[in-house]
């Protein structure tokens, strides 16, 4: 039931503060706190029990189910579930969703109503995807996730808005269809199989599939994915939406909707399709350290400051893809480490890049400098995220990029070595956005003033957060584990039969499905 | 009293955490209380814990002080742990007693800076790096201080973050720092997969049982981890940044670039010596790299305007020694000279930094001159060091520990005739460049006039470094010249002792007599050439073949420019040049294709009847003769 409300909570609340919107502009920002507050409350709330009774999980990892029928001649079901992971990536949404609301507290001025209208059910959609099992409902909420952003990018947004969110809307809603098809594929080849229609992901997980038809599909839900992530080369529409879009909009695309792709890939890419999977693993880890390298080279040519961060998400999702197809449990724990991590950090860089624009109306970094002295603020929540995105250990994207990088290594070490170089790539361009906003001489006559109350609350909260994960990282893998269980199982099988051909692993892992009863090495 | 092992660490950033969050809130009593402070009582604490490990080393002189399990995920478990054993007590003692020193010293020295506050916190946050970089007990933890140590450094080169030039000679530092540690990650990569664990003291065993010597997999390991200690301690060829690293204050330069930051990479080849023992390629490559590198550096400094620039220089090329101890299997030695090196560079940074601040903030030892009779305690303990720096024989620390590698390199088993040579042509060059900046500064006519004489909070400092620069080197006196090597037998435990190659053993005192010549007679030298042939050596620097060198050595033998053309330059134009991402090309041109055909489609509109006829009697007439064809 909790996770119903999880979903209901923003719906309602976005459509109260429509209304509240019309009689009173200063009411629905507040209305969307308070929202927001209760759902990650209640997120909080099912995460601390669950992970008090983390020794007694009931049939397997999912924690929460619930199972409504919807519409059962077509076998489509109201299933939500939650494991560790799913959990996690729910608590995320809550926390930014308050940062997006909080950024936006005295940017929105105009069709308030509307906006957080808007921004609440991008929120419910996002919580939708990460609780979906069954992928009917897990299509409706992926593109209940588009349509309210391609709004706020469109009404809210700065001066190249329509061809940003045009472009953001074609590239996923395409990716998306694709993505249709494939659910399809695999809803009508499993009832030609079984004879039973279903959209129920725990059903859908044992059907067999011949190879070449699995590919297919893997590629479908794959495309989907993968231009959400942003890959390279799918990522064209990220710096245009990211840079036109308000900051909670940025704040919300950047830390919650590439996540969105990165968790598709963990949930069905791998599970529903593991051999298809692995024998295109070598091609995702090449985008992989093509999307690290590309998108740090990019980054760094930039003068707009909003779109270089918008490249540093290119840079560091390369690391996610890397991991996932790199196939071992480090990499798969770094995963979810530098999905949370980054989240949290490139939220926090837009939201001093939002709060940065409101100052100066300007995002040009030729025209910025020097503004350390005004405002020391600032400069030092900017200082702990460029160091963070530049992977510091003692912050938590280093955990997450070490565990993928070493977990890499033991795949492929080439791909390793390429991508440990990304490491360089990112420090020339954090420390350039450093060098550039706060440095320097101060070129034109700012006088900007510090960081405010909020600000400096929204701040700090991140600051704590991103050191924390960083200095205790534990508790995130202990709640996560038993979500990768499954994964791992898939990814064991591989890593120890490694030396074997790569197509004999991939039939191997065709024929037997879940490894059940299959002893697996035990590595020192 | 062993307990107390995690404070020491702690300390500095509990320093680092007040000063940040409420450093604007103090008074300059305050910050400098709290960011001096706090390294004195961690300094303290060092003192008790290093008592009581010698009074009652613990079982196999190891003490491991586990706090938490950092991670614990895949059979990776790597700890916040401290590791306590004879090599690491010698570093925490030098770290925190001249990082204390240092402290009181800025106290004063930067007094009339605003950020006063944002200074000591930065400084207490790389005190606190470095002591966990030296007390990890895992590779994972080393690495954190290591990042952390690179950082601070940052932080501080760019202090006065007005000037860009700062700006770029701190970012300098860190990106030709993150090449050798990124390498030093693939290292790590590398001893995980197949070690199976990153707890250092764990990793040695294992290599030992699972390595044989000379094969590829401990080579490679150890290769990475040199890509990553000549990095951080500006060796050949990651030595560019170091020289630039003199932008930040002179305190700055003292602590990091000198005594500590500097030396982390002696410390992670000395800690992990059971790994290059395996790799007898890579201690030759590493013998070879110190001794390449203390030429080089020693006829750079020759050459220099600017005062700090020759202590950066010198400063490399005295790592070079200790690259080259440690290459040759001499692992206390380097740790010897190390200390001892710390003492001295300090105390000539910290005078450095005296003579600018009274000078108004000139570096130009041309433009200085006579600054003995008006700054005469920084002459005096300048002095001293200076002949440390040289190796004067007998009285100066520095003679004891220079020379005790000049002779291992010939006596050791893995050194000879060429590294000897180095060694000794090295300490020719010492003598000179470190004389040559003593003449010019404080001999001479006055060139400029004092405005600000050093007070208590950096003399004394000053006072006690001179005094250990003397002393200190009392501590490991070799056996030919009558002593105890202290140092060595305490090291023992955790370092092997250096093998000498037995028929080279009797002729140490031939040996260290030759050192020692030549250092006086490098001061000798220098002195006729500036002094006494003032005319003769200025031709001989204006001279074709001088000029060239001259030229050539004032610019670091050209590595700047070499890295500028084949790094810096391709990667900033290839940025430039694809600053609007090449594939967005592909999809606006989509675009563009749509936008033609929907033109071309929409001219079908032509809302006249009678082409919308035509249209209709066309298209029939197709479908027509597509049913009756097909």
């Amino acid at each position: 039931m909790i996770l119903i409300w999880l979903i209901m909570v923003p719906t309602a609340g976005g459509l109260l503060a429509w209304l509240l919107g019309r009689r009173h502009a200063g009411w629905p920002k507040w209305v969307a706190l308070v929202t927001l507050v209760i759902d990650l409350s209640l997120g909080a709330g099912l995460a601390a029990q669950c992970f008090g009774e983390m020794g007694i999980t009931l049939g397997g990892p999912w924690l929460v189910r619930i199972q409504l029928s919807w519409i059962p001649e077509l076998g489509i079901s109201f299933f939500l579930a939650a494991d560790g992971l799913s959990l996690v990536l729910v608590l995320l949404t809550g926390f930014l969703g308050i940062i997006a609301v909080a950024s936006s507290w005295i940017e929105i001025k105009e069709r308030t109503g509307f906006f957080y209208f808007n921004l609440l059910w991008v929120l419910a959609g996002i919580t939708g995807v990460f609780l979906a099992l069954d992928l009917f409902l897990f299509y409706f909420f992926w593109e209940m996730m588009l349509i309210p952003m391609y709004f706020i990018i469109v009404i809210w947004g700065h001066e190249n808005q329509v061809y940003a969110a045009t472009k953001f809307f074609l590239f996923t809603q395409i990716s998306g269809l694709l993505m249709l098809v494939s659910i399809l594929g695999l809803y009508f080849i499993h009832a030609h199989n079984t004879g039973v229609y279903t959209f129920n992901y725990l059903q859908l997980l044992s059907t067999h599939l011949r190879p070449t038809t699995a590919m297919w599909l893997m590629l479908g839900f794959l495309i989907a994915f993968v231009v959400k992530l942003p890959a390279v080369p799918f990522h064209s529409w990220l710096p245009d939406a990211h840079t036109e879009a308000p900051t909670a909009g940025s704040v919300i695309l950047a830390g919650l909707l590439l996540k969105t792709g990165a968790y598709g890939l963990l949930r069905f890419v791998v599970p529903l399709f593991p051999s298809a999977a692995f024998v295109f693993a070598p091609v995702a880890m090449v985008l992989g350290v093509v999307a690290i390298l590309y998108g740090a080279l990019l980054a760094f040519a930039q003068t707009d400051l909003k779109r270089l961060v918008a490249y540093t998400s290119v840079s560091h999702m390369g690391f996610v893809l890397l991991g996932v197809f790199a196939w071992n449990r480090l990499a798969l724990q770094g995963v979810v480490m530098q999905i949370i991590c980054h989240g949290i950090s490139t939220g926090a860089l837009f939201f001093l890049v939002g709060a940065l624009q409101e100052r100066l109306h300007t995002r040009d970094l030729n025209r910025m400098g020097g503004l350390w002295s005004a405002m020391p603020r600032m400069g030092g929540s900017a200082m702990v995220f460029a160091l963070a995105s530049l992977g510091l250990p003692g912050l938590g994207n280093f955990v997450g990029e070490f565990l993928v990088l070493l977990g890499t290594y033991r795949a492929n070490i080439p791909m390793a070595v390429l991508a440990s170089l990304g490491l360089i790539g990112s420090t020339v361009y954090s420390l350039w956005i450093m060098q550039r906003t706060f440095h320097g001489p101060m070129k034109e006559d700012w006088k900007p003033v510090d960081l405010s109350i909020r600000e400096t609350a929204v701040m700090g909260a991140m600051i704590a957060m991103i050191v924390w994960l960083g200095i205790f990282p534990q508790p995130v893998f202990t709640f996560v584990r038993p979500s990768l269980e499954k994964l791992e199982q898939i990814t064991d099988l591989a890593d120890s039969i490694r030396r074997i051909d790569r197509l004999e692993t991939a039939v191997f892992l065709s024929t037997t499905g879940a490894p059940a009863g299959f002893q697996r090495e035990d590595h020192p | 009293m062993l307990e107390c092992l995690w404070l020491i660490p702690a300390l500095p950033f509990a320093g680092f955490l007040v000063l940040s969050l409420a450093g604007r809130r103090l008074s300059h009593r305050a910050i400098a209380l709290v960011g001096a402070g706090s390294i004195g009582l961690s300094a303290a604490v060092a003192g008790m814990v290093a008592l009581g490990f010698i009074a009652a080393p613990p079982r196999g002189h190891a003490f491991t002080q586990t706090l938490w399990i950092w991670l614990d995920t895949a059979q990776f478990r790597p700890a916040v742990a401290f590791y306590l054993d004879p090599l690491s007590l010698v570093m925490i003692l030098v770290v925190t007693f001249v990082g204390f020193l240092i402290h009181l010293y800025s106290t004063e020295f930067m007094i009339r800076e605003e950020g006063y506050s944002r200074f000591f916190a930065y400084m207490n946050l790389f005190i606190g790096f470095m002591l966990t970089l030296v007390l990890a007990d895992n590779f994972l933890l080393l690495y954190m201080g290591w990042e952390g140590v690179g950082l601070c450094s940052y932080l501080l080169i760019g202090f006065w973050y007005e000037e860009p030039q700062n700006g770029y000679a701190a970012r300098k530092a860190f990106i030709v720092t993150r090449f050798g540690d990124t390498a030093m990650a693939v290292g790590l990569f590398l001893i995980f997969t197949h070690l199976g664990t990153l707890q250092i003291q764990d990793t040695m065993l294992r290599a030992r049982e699972l390595w044989p010597a000379g094969s590829t997999l401990p080579t490679v390991a150890a290769l990475l981890l040199l890509g990553g200690a000549v990095g951080k301690s500006a060796q050949l060829p990651l030595q560019t940044w170091l020289p630039d690293a003199m932008a930040g204050p002179s305190p700055v330069s003292a602590l990091i670039h000198a005594a500590t930051m500097v030396t982390a990479g002696v410390y992670l080849i000395a800690r992990n010596h059971v790994l290059f023992s395996l790799a007898p390629a890579v201690l030759t490559l590493v013998a070879v790299v110190g001794a390449v590198t203390l030429l080089l550096a020693g006829f750079s400094a020759l050459t220099q305007h600017d005062i700090k620039r020759v202590l950066a220089y010198s400063t490399i090329s005295q790592i070079g020694y200790m690259f080259l101890a440690l290459g040759v299997g001499a692992w206390s030695a380097a740790i010897f000279h190390f200390m001892i090196h710390a003492f001295f560079k300090a105390l000539l940074f910290l005078g450095a930094g005296a003579i600018i601040l009274a000078l108004d903030y000139e570096h130009n030892m041309f433009k200085m001159g006579g600054l003995r009779r008006q700054l005469p305690v920084t002459f005096w303990t300048f002095l001293i060091a200076s002949g440390a720096l040289s190796a004067v024989p007998l009285v100066t620390a520095g003679f004891y520990s220079k020379d005790l590698i000049i002779w291992q390199a010939y006596a050791s088993t893995r050194g000879g005739m060429w590294l000897w040579a180095a060694g000794i042509a090295g300490a020719l060059l010492t003598s000179m460049y470190t004389f040559r900046m003593v003449i010019l500064t404080f001999f001479g006519p006055p060139g400029m006039e004092v405005s600000r004489r050093p007070g208590w909070r950096m003399t004394l400092p000053m006072a006690v470094l001179a005094v250990l620069s003397l002393t200190a080197g009392f501590l490991d006196v070799p056996r030919s010249l009558g002593g105890i090597p202290v140092l060595s037998n305490f090291l023992k435990r955790a370092l092997p002792a250096a093998i000498s190659a037995g028929v080279r053993v009797g002729r140490e005192g031939l040996f260290e007599a030759i050192s020692g010549t030549v250092s006086l007679v490098g001061i000798l030298l220098i002195y006729l050439f500036i002094r006494r042939i003032p005319r003769f050596t200025e031709k001989l620097v204006h001279s074709g073949a001088g000029a060239f060198l001259h030229r050539l050595w004032f610019a670091g033998w050209g590595f700047d420019l070499l890295y500028d053309r084949i790094v810096v330059h391709p990667y900033v134009w290839l940025a430039r040049i694809n600053r609007n991402d090449v594939i967005d090309r592909f999809y606006r041109w989509i675009a563009w294709i749509n936008r033609l055909a929907s033109c071309g489609l929409s001219r079908t509109q032509t809302g006249r009847i009678r082409s919308y006829a035509l249209g209709i009697t066309l298209g029939a007439v197709i479908i027509l003769g597509l049913v009756v064809f097909l």
